[in-house]
């Protein structure tokens, strides 16, 4: 039955691939210029400004909503898989509060810029990663998956009151406010060369994982069953993890902590698609962007004011997750 | 063993921690190809730690492997893989993949590390599922197999592995007497399709349908191995696993069953 098999998830694919389109251009028009919460297609073919805003505002924040979605939905996919723990997300394993702690080490004391704040989270979040890894290894209680979340949160928590040290050494009034905008997540202010920071780390990483994607599931498997099956487990995992830290640390970089798109975006791809990573992870790219770009849109129309970007994020991605998980499964385990 | 050897192993020795006495201080096997060979033993006599040295999962600390005149270390992970294949006594996954997509993985070993699966990989899925008789499972998930299930499913992959080696780990510990009857007999059409099979059990009913060679192992060390009807005797089997064993001939064949005497020892 192949086709039974694989035809729908292609539909599915292609449907959710209209889905983000339309979702793209429907947010271009979105807003509050001239008046909430549209911008009509005529004064875009004839409001100089209208167009100067779409080009030089909307358009950037979108691309790197889009790509923020993607690149924390594929983190979080990828660590599921690779941990083989339906709950792990890029947040659970020191990883987003690494790259916080980082970023916030860097306005304080390295340097403010993009790029040196950029380098300096996603070292942290490297180290973030690699310390709750061989921490849970040294644990002498528990499975592996209770190992790798109490490590994590302890990680996680670490680093986290390493972000309140700072907060508090920190210059209430340059740079506080700077710290506290990543600790809320939100794409604000995002111009054409944050966008432009993003694509080398974030495209290259996103591929990589796109083109090891059938590979993943080898992956997920026990290691001696994916070492029989011609893997190198431990580099292979590697290589996929780097990748998604990557691009994990590249996105928290620009656009603070932002929770839960990659937890809740992985389940919502498999419900979809099943479990089989080569349909799942392309599911989750895009609906990773679909939730992004509504969620940024929501946080930068819905109210006079911006909604900090984190906040709506978890407050949807909890409201979906409840809704998940009070549904019956497709199959329901033993 | 007269056969020519597709595995053999020379003076093998293993520990998985440093300081501690080896798991097998000197290990020496010779495994014929084309034929079925069961390994029995004890628990702990290090049986699964001889597959993963097979399968080259654990490197020795001395000695070596060959597989097919080869050295192990001679082979890629790639070429390897597509000669030796393993199905582990369960495993766990945490996500329901179908049946199928679950098989399908068994393609792996030909394909690259960027390729999907083809039509091709299907139709050996497919076939591997249709082996075993479980076809009808193709499309269910395997996080709702019963245990009996998911073992069977583990031998399709292997086999649609398409390995010569293929090395199962306890593969009837979860099976009904009806699965254990077609997983044996599955077994012995491969064999006679030219597949070496090495399989640990403890259940000595199995080996004696199934196998042509035995090995007991105590302890790490191999304490006999050749043809079935000489060396699934009760005087071995009792110095293997320490207890009173009768055997029985039943239709000619050897029928391994506790004596009575094991409900009056001490303890």
């Amino acid at each position: 039955m192949t086709a039974s098999a694989r035809l729908p998830a292609r539909g599915i694919l292609a449907g959710l691939g209209l889905g983000l389109l339309g979702v793209f251009i429907l947010s271009i028009l979105f807003g509050r210029y001239p008046a909430p919460y549209w911008i009509p297609l005529d004064l875009l073919g004839s409001d100089e400004m209208a167009q100067r805003l779409v080009w030089s505002l909307r358009l950037p924040r979108l691309v790197s909503a889009l790509l923020l979605g993607a690149a924390l939905a594929t983190a979080g996919a990828v660590m599921q898989m690779i941990f083989r723990n339906p709950l792990v997300e890029p947040g659970f394993l020191g990883v987003t509060q690494g790259a916080a702690f980082g970023a916030a080490l860097s306005i304080l004391w390295i340097g403010s810029s993009l790029l040196v704040t950029q380098a300096v989270a996603m070292l942290f979040a490297l180290l973030g990663l690699t310390f709750s890894y061989s921490l849970a290894r040294h644990i002498r209680y528990g499975g592996w998956v209770l190992r790798l979340v109490l490590a994590g949160i302890a990680v996680s928590a670490l680093f986290s009151s390493g972000v309140g040290v700072l907060k508090y050494l920190a210059d209430p009034l340059t740079q506080l406010p700077e710290i506290t905008f990543w600790l809320l997540g939100g794409l604000w202010g995002v111009t054409w060369r944050d966008t432009l920071y993003l694509l080398p780390v974030v495209l290259p990483g996103l591929l990589v994982i796109f083109l090891m994607r059938w590979r993943l599931n080898l992956l997920s498997l026990n290691d001696e069953t994916a070492f029989s099956l011609g893997t190198a487990p431990g580099r292979e995992r590697t290589v996929l993890l780097i990748a998604a830290v990557a691009a994990t640390a590249a996105v928290t970089a620009v656009a603070g902590v932002v929770g839960w798109v990659g937890l809740i975006v992985p389940h919502l791809a498999r419900r979809l698609c099943g479990a089989n990573a080569q349909f799942t992870l392309p599911a989750a790219m895009l609906i990773g962007g679909i939730f992004a770009v509504v969620c940024d849109d929501l946080a930068r129309a819905l109210l006079p004011g911006e909604i900090p970007l984190g906040i709506l994020t978890a407050f949807l991605g909890a409201l979906l997750f409840l809704a998940l998980m009070m549904r019956p499964a497709f199959a329901a385990p033993e | 063993m007269s056969a020519p050897a597709l595995i053999s192993l020379a003076r093998l020795r293993f520990g998985y921690e440093s300081g501690r006495p080896p798991v097998l201080p000197d290990l020496s096997l010779e495994i014929p190809a084309g034929t079925i060979t069961a390994i029995l033993g004890p628990n702990g006599a290090g049986k699964t730690t001889l597959l993963h040295l097979m399968l080259g999962l654990l490197t020795p600390l001395g000695g070596e492997v060959r597989v097919a005149g080869r050295p192990l270390a001679g082979y890629s992970r790639r070429e390897l893989s597509q000669l030796v294949a393993l199905a582990p006594q369960s495993e766990h996954i945490p996500f329901d993949f179908s049946v199928l997509e679950y098989v399908l993985l068994g393609r792996s070993p030909y394909l690259g590390m960027l390729e999907m699966p083809g039509a091709a990989d299907y139709r050996l899925a497919r076939e591997a599922l249709d082996q075993l008789e479980l076809k009808p499972l193709a499309d269910r998930p395997v996080t709702a197999l019963s245990g009996g299930e998911r073992q069977m499913v583990m031998l399709a992959r292997a086999l649609a592995q398409q390995a010569r080696l293929l090395l199962l780990d306890e593969p009837t510990s979860h099976l009904d007497l009806s699965n254990k009857g077609r997983l044996l007999r599955t077994l012995g059409r491969l064999a006679e399709r030219g597949a070496t099979i090495i399989f640990t059990t403890h259940d000595p009913e199995a080996a004696a349908l199934a196998a042509r060679y035995v090995v007991l192992m105590r302890a790490g060390q191999v304490i006999d191995s050749g043809p079935l009807e000489t060396v699934l005797s009760a005087e071995r089997l009792c110095a293997t696993y320490h207890t009173t064993v009768r055997v029985e001939h039943i239709d000619g064949r050897p029928v391994v069953l506790l004596d009575q005497s094991v409900m009056r020892g001490p303890g």
